[in-house]
């Protein structure tokens, strides 16, 4: 059983192809990033995974529940960090991770001891009585990451999560996605190429809604005879332009 | 569970903003105090305490429409209701989660509104109690309205909308600040067509205690709150189902 498998997946916003037959699978416990230019289908991707929006035709299955047909057991499975920091501002970090467990219907205890470990985990532990709104950039994208992590998914989807953050604060987010690496299945979009090469077990790369190529970071760079992943993905991608 | 947690949340995030605690509290207070020292030395039947008191506790209840509205946009635009979307959270979690928060605050502006009206000499009898409990359709409807708006408009329109728009349109056409007979004409039946100078007779119906003229305003509050949250439901769904 894939932790993720899409089947001709597409999405049709009246004129524009956005997802154009999407198929591909994802390994329980891979760290999987989605690259491609704007509008290159990755948001409208993670969004029909998400149980967000509708596919116009084809199907995903996360660990075999269709997310046409069986969107509360998906969403059971799954937690989104959304690329703008999604967090209450008026909530100290506590309260913020405290609702995540609530909606997810955990008990008293539960939600405690899943809202220490993950506030140790993202060092938020120093923050932990601070207004969601009061906080740093970098430490409101750890939130927000801490948010989706507290519900215990087994799909986590991180769009963008290092976007806008300092150097320091982007490489304390990387060792962050590294410690979840075979733990939980991981979907990132990102448009930092280096962040993608260092992180992913596997990088697909989108253009105008379909994919051109799903594999290693390794065997990209051997295919294109590149040796990074920002000259393969140029050279992806405009190869697919002529 | 689920919903009390969301709603919990909302309560929080409205009852922190030092400026939403100032339209609620403050606001009733002011104009108590204002027009009824006006009332003292310029005698005006309108702002005797029993006409004034039912409606300023009713004005008051207009923040709930952008109390409401300002967080529902505001959550959609950061992204957080996105978050919330992915969760196991129901459309009806979402729509009582945003709504019933707002009931205690309501009714706490109201108890505030004739506390205070005692203080200044308003008579003390059951009819508060009710006219307190008459407040929560109102507040209903004024919520209504919130989540319609909210879930429309972006958080800078709300403010203008339901901010300044509603609560003047609400404000003029009540009956509160001056007779609605002293304009009369197309002024007057447009304003008995809408809920706003219902709202406020019928309070003012009960705390003299004339129930029985309080009924037919009750009806023209209770039928607009309920197709207006109709409304807002169909449009809160539509902009869930959109993403």
């Amino acid at each position: 059983m894939y932790a993720i498998e899409t089947k001709n997946l597409t999405k049709q916003y009246k004129e524009v192809l956005a997802v154009d037959g999407l198929s591909l699978c994802v390994e329980e416990g891979e760290l999987f990033s989605l690259l491609g230019v704007n509008g290159a289908g990755k948001t409208t991707t993670i969004k029909m995974l998400s149980c967000l929006t509708m596919p116009t035709a084809g199907d995903a299955f996360i660990f075999d529940k269709s997310i046409r047909d069986e969107a509360a057991a998906v969403k059971s499975m799954i937690a989104v960090s959304p690329q703008e920091t999604a967090v209450a501002p008026a909530l100290s970090v506590r309260e913020n991770l405290e609702l995540i467990c609530g909606v997810h219907g955990f008990s008293k205890e539960k939600c405690a001891a899943r809202v220490k470990e993950v506030s140790e985990l993202l060092g938020l532990v120093a923050v932990f009585s601070r207004k969601a709104g009061k906080l740093s950039g970098g430490y409101q994208r750890r939130l927000s990451i801490a948010m989706a992590l507290v519900s215990e998914p087994k799909i986590l989807f991180l769009d963008e999560p290092t976007l806008g953050l300092d150097v320091l604060a982007r490489s304390d987010l990387w060792d962050i996605i590294r410690a979840l690496k075979g733990k939980i299945t991981v979907i990132l979009t990102t448009h930092y190429m280096e962040e993608a090469e260092a992180l992913s077990d596997r990088i697909a790369i989108m253009k105008d809604g379909r994919l051109l190529v799903c594999d290693t970071p390794d065997r990209i760079k051997e295919i294109t005879g590149e040796n990074g992943i920002e000259a393969a993905f140029i050279k992806i991608v405009k190869g697919a332009g002529k | 569970m689920r919903m009390l947690c969301f709603a919990k949340r909302n309560f929080k995030e409205i009852i922190r903003d030092p400026l939403n605690l100032s339209f609620l509290f403050g606001f009733p207070v002011v104009l108590l105090l204002l027009l009824s020292a006006i009332q003292a030395n310029i005698p005006v039947s309108l702002f005797e305490i029993q006409s004034l008191a039912p409606g300023v506790a009713v004005f008051g209840l207009a923040f709930m429409t952008l109390f409401s509205a300002t967080l529902i946009a505001k959550d959609r635009q950061s992204s957080f209701m996105h978050r919330l979307y992915t969760t196991p959270m129901t459309p009806v979690d979402f729509i009582l989660g945003y709504t019933l928060p707002l009931i205690p605050i309501a009714l706490s502006e109201g108890i505030l509104s004739y506390l205070l009206a005692v203080i200044l000499k308003l008579e003390v009898n059951i009819y508060i109690l009710l006219a307190l409990l008459y407040l929560i359709p109102i507040a209903l409807l004024y919520i209504a309205i919130g989540l319609l708006c909210g879930s429309v408009f972006n958080d800078k329109q709300v403010g203008g909308i339901c901010g300044a728009l509603l609560t003047n349109l609400s404000a003029w056409l009540s009956g509160i600040w001056f007779d609605l007979d002293l304009v009369g004409g197309a002024f007057k039946r447009i304003a008995y067509l809408l809920p706003f100078v219902h709202a406020v007779e019928m309070e003012r119906a009960v705390i003299v205690g004339n129930l029985g003229a309080s009924l037919s305003h009750l009806l023209w509050v209770l039928g607009y709150g309920v197709v207006t949250l109709v409304f807002a439901v169909l449009l809160f769904l539509r902009q869930m189902k959109r993403g």
